[in-house]
């Protein structure tokens, strides 16, 4: 499989309080065509990725949105699957150029969280999750992930508090080289553990933040994509499935469903874990970034603190990991997620990441997951040129 | 243009530490002060309403102005916790002045400025010949809802001001601006019993912005210096808010902090910038001049540029000043505290 990326676009991410729903999704997909020299009459189709606009902006029909954005009456269609929204959107797209019936598709992902107070943004978000078991009883996403966080430290208690917090350090770290980035500011493990608890053992710092943002990219088939002179391509492509509840789970301590979406992208791109040279993973939480880490096979299942406390994960290290600044730094802003993922792995393949530039940047992996771990997408980047 | 006559102030005794407050809502108190920039708040009594810090704090700067009460033509009185939603706090206070029945009155509302506006009218007033002398108050007993950010800020106080003909007053009005907009940061529905407010986005496109512009604006229109000024008061949400506002037009420590009463006594809401003008003019000097910026939700600020007269020491030993209220405190607990604000009866 060989699907181009022909532009890219982004919006900044943060509390973006002077830009609305259509006024952020208009940025990416103008900077995004800008990027890759089109125009909108050639976009064939347009997938929009986005969990929560209804509830909180009373805004759905995103479909329709994004092509009156760019004044088009092409097939366009909002994606919903929780946090892995756009992730999936960019799996839609790939199907249907595949499929052969679409040669240019946009894929946008946008979230615009802040207009509403923390508690409608928990609420909204616990749509992810299963609403008649979880949510009815009280139970939050922060919540959620400390449980899969304790029962993890229970069972490898070699992941200790400190090395759970380098996830959230290194991420920081990443997030101030990283222009479009919510947090630009560097932390200690001492900032981590010393915040104030959210759901033990997650303090503030393990996780993500309420973000608004808009991102956007292009792909193509193979023919266009050459004509294009594109040397960025997805070439594999895994979506999986689990269950809704988390009590339902076989495990706490790992997300399955990342694990079989990876192995089925892995195959599609002929590539296996060792030769991948940097991946954008779903770090919701600090404890998410690891099992992430062990799903995708860049550590044995237990043994994901070892890169952390080697600090093997920064860019210039053995498997750098969420280089963009992670959901924690960069921000989360949900539908966005996994745009924002293929934007920074595009970057890094085609040497535009500048101060946390991976270094000979070939293979690169997204890893994009939706709710306590229901739906993983896993995408592979290549450089083919 | 019109000055000011006479000027007074009040503040309850009561105080309570952010630390017992830090206590209640499970936070880290040290944390709190550095972040919010100050350490305890006023409390009202329990009999204690914004009437009541308005008599107070206008018999205070009626006492300095030294003139016939019976020649007020107006009473104005800015608050967000006026004790009645029908009936005005400016009659009553009127009333209990004994300044006769000849007078204009209303209440106003501007969030944290409303007070300051009050000033523009009866300047505006007095210019136009409409009235010889004026009465504006600011004065709150701001609400907090318990366990919300805003219980270690909302406070208690305010302050008077007798507004004249500058011949006669102890600080002319040399100029004043106001910059407003449509900016939804900080409100409270009619029937609610507290105020709500968007987080960060009270910062900068709010308190930032309006205090900024309207203070650049009166700079221009004056065209004076930063450094020309003796004392400068921004409003106080905290401690943090006015240092940062001041430290973006160059303002030094010396300049904000006789004014800057919000680090002892919390967020005094229409009273606070207010009360940093009478703390100012408690201690100035004559012929000192002193920029006061203040700033209500919703979002406005009105800018004043003032210089201090001949006259400002021959009355500053006429009431009891901002520093003798604040000074003269008790600490309530927290059960005390939810009892003073009716919390629990």
């Amino acid at each position: 499989m060989k699907v181009g990326v022909l532009g890219i676009g982004i919006t900044q991410f943060g509390e973006i309080w002077n830009k609305g729903l259509r006024e952020l999704l208009l940025e990416s997909q103008l900077a995004a065509l800008n990027d890759a020299k089109l125009s909108p009459n050639q976009i064939d189709a347009i997938y929009t990725g986005n969990m929560a606009s209804g509830s909180l902006s009373g805004q759905l029909h995103l479909g329709a949105m994004a092509a009156e954005n760019l004044n088009l009456d092409k097939p366009s269609i909002r994606v919903e699957g929780a946090c892995a929204s756009g992730g999936l959107a960019i799996r839609q797209a790939v199907h249907a150029i595949e499929s052969g019936q679409v040669d240019i598709a946009m894929v946008n992902g946008i979230e615009k969280m802040t207009d509403v107070d923390t508690g409608q943004v928990t609420t909204a978000l616990m749509g992810a999750g299963d609403e008649e078991i979880e949510g009815f009883n009280g139970l939050t996403f922060p919540g959620l992930y400390a449980l899969m966080a304790n029962s993890y430290m229970n069972k490898f208690p070699n992941l200790t508090r400190d090395i759970l917090a380098e996830v959230a350090v290194k991420n920081h770290f990443h997030g101030v080289r990283n222009s479009y980035c919510q947090f630009k500011k560097e932390i200690t493990i001492d900032t981590v553990k010393n915040a104030t608890m959210v759901a033990n053992p997650l303090t503030l710092f393990d996780c993500s933040p309420i973000t608004d943002g808009s991102a956007t990219i292009i792909l193509a088939n193979e023919k266009v994509s050459k004509e294009m002179k594109t040397d960025v391509f997805i070439t594999g492509s895994g979506l999986a499935n689990d269950t809704l509840s988390l009590s339902r789970r076989k495990s706490l301590t790992e997300i399955p469903a990342g694990k079989k979406a990876a192995e089925i992208a892995y195959k599609q791109a002929g590539v296996t874990a060792d030769k991948i040279n940097f991946a954008e993973v779903h770090d919701c939480f600090t404890i998410a970034e690891i099992m992430a880490t062990e799903a995708l096979g860049f550590a044995k299942f237990g043994e994901a603190y070892k890169l952390y406390s080697n600090k093997e994960t920064y860019f210039d290290g053995k498997i750098p990991i969420n280089t963009s600044g992670g959901l924690k730094a960069c921000g989360h802003p949900v539908g966005a997620t996994g745009l924002k993922q293929a934007i920074e792995a595009t970057m890094q393949l085609r040497g535009e990441a500048k101060d946390r530039q991976v270094k000979n940047a070939e293979v690169g992996v997204t890893h994009n997951v939706g709710g306590s771990g229901a739906t993983a997408v896993v995408h592979v980047f290549r450089k083919v040129r | 243009m019109a000055g000011i006559i006479g000027f007074g102030a009040y503040v309850p005794k009561y105080r309570i530490k952010a630390e017992t407050i830090a206590e209640v809502q499970n936070a880290n108190a040290n944390a709190i002060k550095s972040g919010l920039g100050l350490t305890e708040k006023s409390v009202p009594g329990k009999d204690e309403d914004t009437v009541t810090i308005s008599t107070m704090a206008a018999r205070n700067a009626l006492a300095r102005s030294k003139i016939n009460k019976k020649e007020i033509g107006a009473v104005y009185i800015g608050s967000e916790s006026h004790p009645y939603a029908v009936k005005p706090s400016s009659g009553i206070v009127a009333e209990s002045l004994d300044i006769g029945n000849n007078y204009m009155a209303v209440d106003t509302e501007f969030a944290c400025k409303a007070g300051s506006a009050t000033i523009q009218i009866n300047a505006g007033l007095v210019d136009s010949k409409m009235i010889k002398y004026g009465l504006s108050i600011g004065a709150d007993t701001s609400q907090a809802e318990p366990g919300n950010a805003l219980e270690y800020s909302a406070a208690a106080g305010g302050a008077a001001f007798v507004i004249g003909n500058n011949s006669e007053s102890v600080a002319t009005i040399d100029y004043t601006v106001s910059f407003t907009s449509d900016t939804p940061d900080f409100w409270r529905r009619a029937m609610q019993p507290y105020p709500s407010h968007a987080g960060r986005f009270t910062g900068d496109p709010a308190y930032f912005k309006h205090v900024t512009s309207a203070t650049k604006l009166i700079l221009e229109k004056s065209n004076m210096k930063i450094d020309e000024f003796d004392h400068v008061i921004f409003h106080m949400p905290n401690g943090k808010f006015p240092e940062r506002v001041g430290k973006k037009f160059g303002v030094t420590k010396e300049q904000l902090e006789v004014g800057l009463v919000v680090k002892r006594i919390g967020n005094t809401y229409s009273g606070s910038s207010l009360l940093g003008l009478a703390a100012v003019l408690d201690k100035a000097k004559s012929n000192q001049k002193i920029l006061v910026t203040s700033y209500g939700s919703g979002s406005g600020s009105d800018s004043f540029i003032l210089t201090t007269t001949k006259k400002i020491e021959e009355v500053q030993n006429l009431a009891k000043t901002v520093d003798d209220y604040i000074e003269r405190k008790e600490y309530v607990s927290y059960a005390k505290y939810l009892k003073h604000m009716e919390e629990i009866h």
